[in-house]
């Protein structure tokens, strides 16, 4: 299952990267990163067949998550691929946002990555 | 006391001008007093403002330093995350090490090895920017250790852009800007006082931001708003560029920034000082300069040189 993870800090690669070495190996998750939400949508743009899952930051410079996945929302209808959104500061406002926005799920930062892990398996039955 | 002597040395030398014409001398005496006593007002009003201007300037810098702590929290979150995440990793991966060494699987065992060393040094290079990020912000809200010293100075903006991106966001969820950084990796330390710089710096992304922010409210929803921070080495200077594509300055106004107490910003948003402490610390401070390039409507560049 690809899953692409947009968020602007660059060492949140190589942590997932290792947080999920064991689901990377066997074959189970497979990522791909953007830093911004502008370079997720390009990559969207020439991948989305693949991509089954995204998880989105929403606090970034530039185009927030929020903005990302309107557009997801608006641009690939299907199959509606999961986005999951993410944030700092875990209020109120912007899960107001999110699931009005058509978020499958809200995660707050820091990660529980114990937590993602079985998001993600229920996700891929 | 002055000018009373140079009042009564002045009637000394119109009574000998003047040959025997009776001049009232108590008169002028009196005079002079008054006017002396206006003179001791004056001087006492001026001591007054200048002990106003301490304390607004102290203000100035703690307005900023509410600005700062918003984003500061965030900023120290974000390596503490990292940290607590890759040591969390490496404390099973060292299992797992352990492990494969019993199995006698020497080669999986040492490239565990090497994933454990790369997170060890994503581990200490977050440690130490949670560490500056904290020192710098003491070294901000100290007043007295005003030392020049050699400062990586594109440490410092990338620092303070980031502190200050989310010192606004942190009030105002509405606010959003890209933020772009071009720093020149070959810069030398340069000889500063890394906390006055650090306020210009702040200063400057805080107006930028804010000008961003403004031009938003009114502008399409094409419209990106954008901060950037340039800097480089040219003919023996450091050339720092604030630019951002927000309101911009009329020209009418262009004259008058730099002056203490202008401000077209509500109350409490702005009090009219972070320009003219700014001059003052690079122009009288530092021996450097600050240039404005702006068009209305459209983008604002602040550029300081200093000399190395
Ligand atoms: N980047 C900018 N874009 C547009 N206007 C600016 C910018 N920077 C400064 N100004 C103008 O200069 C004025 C003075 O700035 P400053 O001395 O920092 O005080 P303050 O920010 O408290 O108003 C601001 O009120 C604003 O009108
Ligand atoms: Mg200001």
């Amino acid at each position: 299952m690809k899953i692409l993870v947009v968020d602007d800090e660059a060492d949140v690669q190589p942590l997932f990267i290792q947080r999920f070495r064991k689901e990377i190996r066997s074959g189970e998750f497979d990522f791909a990163f953007s830093l911004s939400g502008e370079d997720a949508l390009e990559y969207l743009e020439k991948n989305h067949s693949e991509v089954v899952l995204i998880l989105s930051d929403i606090n970034m410079p530039g185009m927030t998550g929020i903005e990302l996945l309107s557009r997801i929302r608006h641009t690939y209808e299907k199959p509606p691929p999961v986005v999951m959104m993410i944030t700092a500061y875990g209020d109120e406002e912007n899960r107001r946002q999110a699931m009005q926005n058509g978020a499958n799920e809200f995660l707050t930062k820091p990660l529980d990555f114990t937590l993602l892990k079985e998001k993600l398996k229920t996700f891929v039955e | 006391m002055r000018l009373k002597t140079f009042l009564l040395n002045l009637i000394k030398g119109k009574r000998i001008l003047e040959h025997g014409v009776q001049i009232h001398t108590e008169e002028v005496v009196q005079q002079g007093d008054s006017l002396e006593s206006q003179l001791n007002e004056f001087e006492k009003t001026r001591n007054e403002l200048e002990i106003a201007k301490k304390q607004l300037i102290q203000l100035e810098k703690m307005a900023s330093l509410g600005e700062l702590t918003a984003g500061i929290a965030h900023e120290i979150q974000n390596p503490l995350n990292f940290v607590n995440n890759f040591s969390e990793v490496n404390a099973e991966l060292i299992d797992e090490m352990q492990q494969e060494i019993d199995k006698g699987n020497f080669e999986e065992a040492k490239a565990i090895a090497c994933a454990i060393k790369e997170n060890q040094q994503k581990i200490n290079q977050h440690g130490k920017r949670a560490d500056s990020i904290v020192k710098n912000m003491l070294l901000h809200s100290r007043d007295n250790s005003s030392e020049m010293q050699p400062t990586d100075i594109n440490a410092l903006a990338d620092e303070y852009l980031r502190l200050s991106y989310h010192g606004l966001r942190a009030k105002d969820k509405t606010f959003n800007s890209a933020m772009m950084t071009n720093l020149d990796s070959n810069l030398p330390k340069v000889n500063v006082i890394p906390q006055d710089f650090g306020r210009v710096l702040l200063n400057l992304f805080n107006n930028a931001f804010y000008a961003v922010h403004q031009k938003q409210k009114t502008a399409d929803a094409n419209y990106k708003p954008e901060v950037s921070v340039t800097t480089s080495l040219e003919n023996g200077q450091i050339i720092i560029m604030v630019k951002d594509n927000g309101s911009g300055i009329p020209e009418n106004i262009k004259d008058k920034i730099m002056q203490p107490f202008f401000t077209t910003k509500p109350t409490g948003e702005g009090t009219g000082l972070g320009l003219s402490l700014s001059y003052d610390m690079v122009v009288k401070g530092h021996g450097g300069n600050i240039d404005i390039k702006t068009k209305e409507g459209e983008y604002t560049q602040f550029i300081i040189t200093i000399p190395i």
